[in-house]
């Protein structure tokens, strides 16, 4: 029995005498009852409108033209408004991608929650709260009990994001809408979310709608898989079919755009004897500096990093690892509290008005907000000779040729030029962005979470031409990312930092194969991949209990990731500071265990899964 | 986020496009119409009555000693506080001369010395503003302080103590209105600014070794100019009231001259007839400050508009 049939929906956005875009244009699928369905597309792919159509709303604006939206056997664009609020969170519901924004900040989680089926009379005050805290047990939130009691700002994104879930469920309704709801999340976060979604999804029946652009994610979400690309249903198939034998050629460009192809090593040519860019001992943080020297929220702690000419070093770590904060002290944007910073054996200033031309020229740096890194009111001719001029003196006819040449170095049409930031898609911002660091003609430039906020394959198209032009022009990179898979892709050398601290530090093949460090073992397990399943099997596997810790002594450099390693060991790792440790793939590591301990704990996980 | 904004779909030309993707050009339908018809679809319809009324009133400030039948202070009629009429349109003051000619000849000191004023304190408000959050933090601190202190005292009383000292003359009234203004451009101007300092493209601007003048006049200023330009149709506002309100305490324009405030003050004799004497400049006045606020209300919400979305 079909629970979702949509048929011929068009979606158009302005009214008739402004210029009309039609976003959805003629999209067709079905939905079993308890089937999990997956829209994927890129930004602009209509995944989103779709979605809301299917609750019967269109965003201001825009306007469902045609088609009709059959939920059970009520064809609900045929009602009204008032028929269709009643029918919204009763019989559809939606979880956001942002979940901070759709809670109140003032109000506590319960009443939020709760609120649904009070709303539309569903049941009493006291069956929703019960209601609500076994649908809190089912998402497996920490006290289940009490967390309702809470407000929103006490608990983590990845909690609120289940937390919208159950808001969703507690009305039981037919349909659930999710759209993106782990895509703001850390790669580690998004696992246990993604786990607790399925888990209630499947204990419930409920039938679901997925939306998102990630095909892993997908891949342990969905049974079946609708490819939308500019408003057009592009495949419909099963998990499995998609993913294993796509049948559209935009599939397969998304499939590729997926697996990143490992670039080969590009072996520094007898370049190792000044580094570019050596960091020794980097502290750096916030607020008011002590009488050591050491402010008063760290958060960079003793960090020291190496880049050679022509190479790149990756910097993975979760959200607040401190990553972005090392860029900025490279760049200069913060003060460091202790440490050096070496370019080309030469100390590098930390005040930027310290710096000299030349060594501003030589590092440049690239955000990961490609929205906000142009200035809205100048055109792309203005920003790129800018830097030109500063560093070069180049102006007039030189500085138009050379705009050119980086216009075409980026892949982008000379046309552009005389635009404006605003008329730029997010993927042209972001070479935009590229072009303006090269335009300085830098030995380092670095990069933050330059693909994070970019579609796959735009994403992709950006870490490809970052590799082309590095054998090109020969610049390193520092390249900044939370994607383990994105920095295989690119780097020669990687660092892990885990609250502040550099964990491990090695080449790219050390994050291939155990033995890691615990944290990094974490991180490459947390990487969805490409097959159905993997998640069931990967939570089977690492529903292991933390080991007990006991009273922690006040050693100051204890080990950071101590509170979430299932590897800990009570009476070391909570007393004594772990110890630089080599492991056989040439990585350094901070942590109590032997490589030996370290293969052992890290492959029988692996065999479990 | 824009990531869903539906204009993404078709802007995407680094791929090959698609196929059966159509391209939808959206620029030329707009370059179309022509500059009239893009001028009336920017506003709302009170947006329009606004830009009609304030174009009303400047042009009046400019022609209008031109136009008058009578001389500015001659005295035309034996009647005083006289109604209508074919000689008099909108009637005689208390010393019997022509009410229309005076208001004509009193927008000039009104529309212009407010005018004046307005740019005055906007100028040197965002000026200040922009200095204070591009430099460090004690230059910030000062001036952050100093701007405070000013903002305590009530600008009418400041007026009036000053005025007081040193006697009212034109210019004199034109920096006392502009002082009372200033802190409140500055606090409007710094946080803008503040806020677009914290941006991505100053930061690389920073990191590229840009001096502190550079990012104040092409990063920060020119994407603060909107809503500081609003800013500055409200503080015309309050200006012209600032300066009716000092010419009805007498403190303002001095006769024979009069501005529309003094012109309400002269004839408050006559309200109790309700001669239209002081009714027309009390009249002038409103539509003045409503014609503005209307105005501002509509650049306002188009330069919102255009805020958000990052667009």
């Amino acid at each position: 029995m079909n629970m979702i049939e949509v048929r011929g929906l068009r979606v158009v956005a302005g009214a008739s005498p402004e210029p009309v875009v039609e976003i959805v244009k003629g999209v067709d699928f079905t939905v079993k009852k308890g089937e999990v369905l997956a829209l994927i597309g890129e930004s602009g792919s209509g995944k989103t409108t779709i979605a809301l159509a299917l609750l019967g709303h269109a965003r201001s604006g825009c306007a469902i033209a045609a088609g009709s939206v059959k939920i059970g056997d009520t064809d609900i664009l045929t009602l009204g408004v008032k028929a269709r609020r009643a029918l919204r969170a009763r019989t559809v519901s939606y979880v956001a991608q942002s979940a901070s924004a759709g809670f109140n900040p003032a109000r506590t989680i319960m009443d939020q929650v709760i609120e649904p089926a009070l709303l539309h009379k569903l049941m009493t005050l006291a069956a929703a709260r019960e209601k609500a805290i076994a649908l809190f047990r089912a998402l497996a939130l920490p006290e289940p009990d009490t967390i309702g009691e809470r407000y929103p700002h006490q608990v983590s994104g990845g909690q609120l994001q289940r937390l919208m879930a159950a808001m969703a469920l507690i009305t039981d309704p037919a349909v659930v809408v999710f759209d993106e709801p782990t895509t703001a999340l850390d790669v580690t976060t998004q696992i246990e979310v993604l786990a607790a979604f399925k888990r209630v999804i499947r204990e419930l029946g409920t039938t679901a709608v997925y939306v998102s652009h990630d095909l892993a994610v997908v891949a342990q979400m969905a049974d079946r898989i609708v490819v939308l690309n500019a408003g057009r249903v592009r495949e419909n198939g099963a998990t499995a079919q998609v993913l294993d034998a796509p049948a559209d050629d935009y599939t397969r460009q998304l499939l590729a755009a997926t697996r990143h192809p490992e670039a080969e090593l590009a072996a520094p040519a007898g370049a190792r004897e000044t580094p570019l860019l050596q960091i020794r001992g980097l502290s750096a943080g916030y607020g008011r500096i002590d009488a050591h020297g050491v402010p008063a929220v760290r958060v960079l702690d003793d960090v020291s990093l190496c880049i050679s000419r022509g190479g790149t070093l990756g910097v993975i770590g979760e959200s607040g690892s401190g990553k972005t904060t090392l860029a900025r002290v490279v760049a200069g944007l913060v003060d460091r509290a202790r440490g050096e910073i070496l370019l080309d054996g030469k100390p590098l200033p930390a005040k930027l008005s310290e710096r000299t031309l030349d060594q501003y020229r030589r590092v440049q740096i690239v955000f990961q907000n490609a929205d906000t890194a142009l200035n809205p009111s100048r055109t792309i001719a203005d920003i790129l000779a800018r830097p030109m001029n500063f560093y070069h003196g180049l102006c007039g006819a030189a500085a138009q040729k050379r705009m050119l040449e980086l216009l075409d170095l980026v892949k982008l049409p000379a046309s552009i030029a005389k635009r404006q930031p605003g008329g730029l898609s997010g993927g042209q911002k972001q070479r935009v962005n590229l072009a303006r660091a090269l335009a300085a003609r830098p030995a380092l430039i670095l990069c933050d979470e330059v693909t994070s906020a970019l579609d796959t394959v735009v994403g992709a198209a950006i870490l490809d031409l970052l590799a082309e032009l590095r054998r090109e022009l020969g610049v390193s990179y520092m390249f900044i990312s939370h994607d383990i898979s994105t920095v295989r892709a690119i780097c020669d050398d990687v660092i892990v930092l885990y609250a502040g601290r550099c964990v491990e530090a090695g080449q790219r093949d050390a994050l291939s194969a155990p033995p890691y460090h615990p944290y990094t073992g974490l991180l490459v397990d947390s990487v969805p991949e490409l097959r159905p399943g993997w998640l069931d099997s990967r939570r089977a596997s690492t529903l292991t209990a933390l080991p007990p810790l006991g009273a922690e002594s006040d050693a100051p450099e204890l080990c950071s990731f101590r509170s979430r390693c299932t590897a800990r060991i009570d009476g070391t790792c909570n007393v004594v500071p772990p110890p630089l440790k080599k492991l056989p793939s040439g990585a350094d590591i901070l942590c109590h265990h032997s490589a030996a301990d370290l293969v052992r704990i890290q492959t029988t996980e692996t065999v479990a899964a | 986020m824009n990531r869903h904004a539906p204009t993404h779909a078709t802007t995407v030309l680094y791929d090959p496009p698609a196929a059966g993707a159509p391209e939808e050009p959206q620029a030329p339908a707009a370059a179309k119409r022509g500059p009239l018809r893009r001028l009336v679809s920017r506003f709302s319809v009170l947006g329009l009555i606004g830009l009609f009324i304030v174009v009303f009133w400047l042009a009046v400030a400019f022609i209008g000693p031109v136009v008058a039948p009578y001389k500015g202070g001659a005295v035309t009629s034996t009647e005083i506080f006289g109604s209508y009429g074919p000689a008099h349109w909108l009637g005689t003051d208390y010393l019997g001369r022509d009410m229309l000619s005076r208001i004509l000849f009193g927008t000039q000191y009104t529309v212009g010395l407010a005018l004046a004023a307005t740019l005055l304190a906007s100028g040197i408000g965002t000026f200040f503003g922009l200095i204070a959050a591009v430099s460090g933090r004690w230059v910030d601190e000062i001036l952050s302080r100093l701007f405070d202190a000013l903002i305590s005292i009530p600008s009418k009383v400041l007026a009036l103590v000053v005025i007081a000292a040193f006697g009212s003359s034109i210019p004199m009234l034109m920096m006392v209105a502009a002082l009372a203004y200033i802190p409140g451009a500055f606090r409007i101007s710094r946080s803008l600014a503040v806020n677009l300092m914290t941006l991505e493209y100053v930061q690389v601007a920073r990191a590229r070794g840009e001096r502190l003048f550079y990012i104040a006049r092409v990063e920060v200023l020119p994407n603060m100019i909107h809503p500081m330009l609003a800013d500055f149709g409200l503080r015309f506002v309050f200006i012209v009231l600032l300066l009716s309100g000092l010419s009805f305490l007498g403190l303002g324009v001095q006769p024979p001259n009069a501005d529309w405030g003094s012109l309400v003050r002269e004839n408050i004799g006559g309200l109790a007839e309700g001669a239209p004497a002081v009714l027309m400049p009390a009249v002038a006045i409103a539509t003045l400050t409503v014609g503005v606020n209307l105005l501002i209300d509509s650049l306002r919400r188009h330069g919102s508009r255009s805020h958000g979305g990052g667009k």
